[in-house]
């Protein structure tokens, strides 16, 4: 990337201010799939403690016990639950489903790609994490 | 009619009679010259149906010719008027002053291309990409036979491409999208929309050439449906449903 190309970069990429509600969905997904994949390497670690026996186990899983530990674990619900929802809204997407027709353009020339079907999925995705965070904060708080 | 202020920052109140003005920062760059970027500012007075390249020519005119920028038809026809205004980027000649609803108006050239001066950018990028893709109708009979006549296409033929056809290569949906902001090398949503455009023409017969193309590493996998790109289209273009449509020929969804 050289500075003649004037390209806005990572942060032009990451910001989500400028385009509507798919640009935000687009920065989430990016943000809940790396959260995933951090959360995927930590829980491998986590779980090969069951090689130090039952004592070791124990006391890695008492990291989760915490409050610092459940909002850790509500974190992981919520990107769970939009990175799944939102991930089948794009596949069907990225397969030509639910993106427009074709047609002759008129002014003031709405994209029909961007429709109220992918802003429902996008929403709904954004719903159901919130929903799935506070149930899991209820549980794990209410112990 | 524009009143000018100095360089940087500063700003010179005006005494202009008009019933309305906004303050227009013209970014100013030359980069055989300057390190970084700069703004003037003018005050700059407008009716309803001041489009900011109006604005910026009025700068042009009275106080500050060496503003650097491109434009010809006036008229979202051409594609030579493309800049961030307002931090977005639109049409100069086809973005009135009015709809902004600011009081500032900030001009700045486009992202994701490499500025020659002040306004304008550097196109070749664009259009060579645009020529990878072969934007022409591919087919073996291409050279009319004497006794044939045009290959004839029906209205609904016509409604599957007519409005990729539209693209009049302004770069602001390059300009717009998330990816191009940081892969030099991705081939980017005007060019995919335009090999769209052809696979979708049903006297086009370079389907499988073109889908080879932009089947590569910094090809079409390189789209995240961010939708940016038809977001800005001044044309109703649509690139973000031409990519689908093409990945969804790749994927095997369509055939
Ligand atoms: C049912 C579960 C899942 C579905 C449906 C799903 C779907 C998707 C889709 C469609 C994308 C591509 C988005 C795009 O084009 O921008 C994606 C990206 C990604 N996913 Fe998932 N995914 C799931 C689970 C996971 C899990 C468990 C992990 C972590 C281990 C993960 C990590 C990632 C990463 C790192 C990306 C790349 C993000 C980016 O570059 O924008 N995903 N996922
Ligand atoms: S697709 Fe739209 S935004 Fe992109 S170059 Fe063509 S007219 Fe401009
Ligand atoms: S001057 Fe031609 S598109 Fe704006």
């Amino acid at each position: 990337m050289t500075k003649d190309e004037h390209r806005e970069g990572i942060k032009g990429m990451a910001n989500p201010g400028r385009y509507g509600i798919e640009r935000i969905a687009y920065l989430l997904m990016r943000l809940s799939g790396l959260g995933l994949l951090g959360y995927f390497i930590a829980h491998i670690y986590e779980t090969s403690n069951i090689l130090r026996g039952r004592m070791g186990w124990d006391d890695f899983l008492a990291m989760t016990q915490t409050t610092e530990g459940h909002i850790f674990l509500a974190l992981v619900i919520g990107m769970c639950v939009f990175h799944t929802g939102n991930g089948i809204r794009i596949m069907l997407g990225h397969g030509g489903v639910g993106v427009g027709k074709p047609a002759r353009p008129d002014y003031p020339y709405e994209p029909a790609s961007q429709n109220y079907r992918h802003k429902i999925g996008i929403y709904s995705s954004i719903v159901f994490a919130a929903v799935a965070m506070m149930y899991g904060m209820a549980v794990m708080f209410g112990e | 009619m524009a009143q000018v202020s100095s360089t940087v920052g500063e700003q010179v109140p005006t005494l202009l009679s008009a019933s309305k003005s906004i303050l227009l920062r013209i970014s100013k760059f030359n980069p055989e010259l300057d390190e970084s970027s700069k703004f003037m500012e003018f005050t700059v007075s407008y009716e309803k149906w001041t489009t900011v390249l109006e604005a910026i020519l009025d700068v042009k005119k009275h106080f500050d010719h060496s503003v650097a920028v491109r434009y010809s038809c006036r008229q979202a026809t051409c594609g030579s008027c493309g800049m961030l205004i307002n931090g977005k980027p639109r049409l100069a000649c086809f973005t009135k002053i009015s709809e902004l609803d600011s009081d500032v108006v900030t001009v700045e050239p486009m992202n994701n291309f490499p500025v020659i001066r002040d306004l304008t950018v550097g196109f070749e990028k664009l259009f060579d990409t645009h020529q990878k893709i072969k934007p022409y109708v591919i087919r073996d009979d291409t050279e009319l036979e004497s006794d044939q006549r045009e290959f004839l296409q029906s209205p609904k033929e016509v409604e599957q491409y007519i409005q990729f056809a539209n693209c009049i290569k302004c770069g602001l949906c390059n300009s717009a999208c998330p990816t191009m902001a940081t892969d030099s090398s991705f081939v980017g949503p005007q060019a995919l929309a335009q090999a769209y455009r052809y696979v979708a023409d049903s006297r086009d017969k370079g389907k499988d050439t073109r889908l080879n193309i932009i089947d590569e590493s910094h090809g079409i996998w390189r789209c995240h449906f961010a939708g940016s790109c038809s977001q800005v289209c001044p044309k109703g273009v649509d690139p973000a449903m031409g990519i689908q449509f093409l990945r969804g020929y790749l994927l095997g969804f369509r055939n």
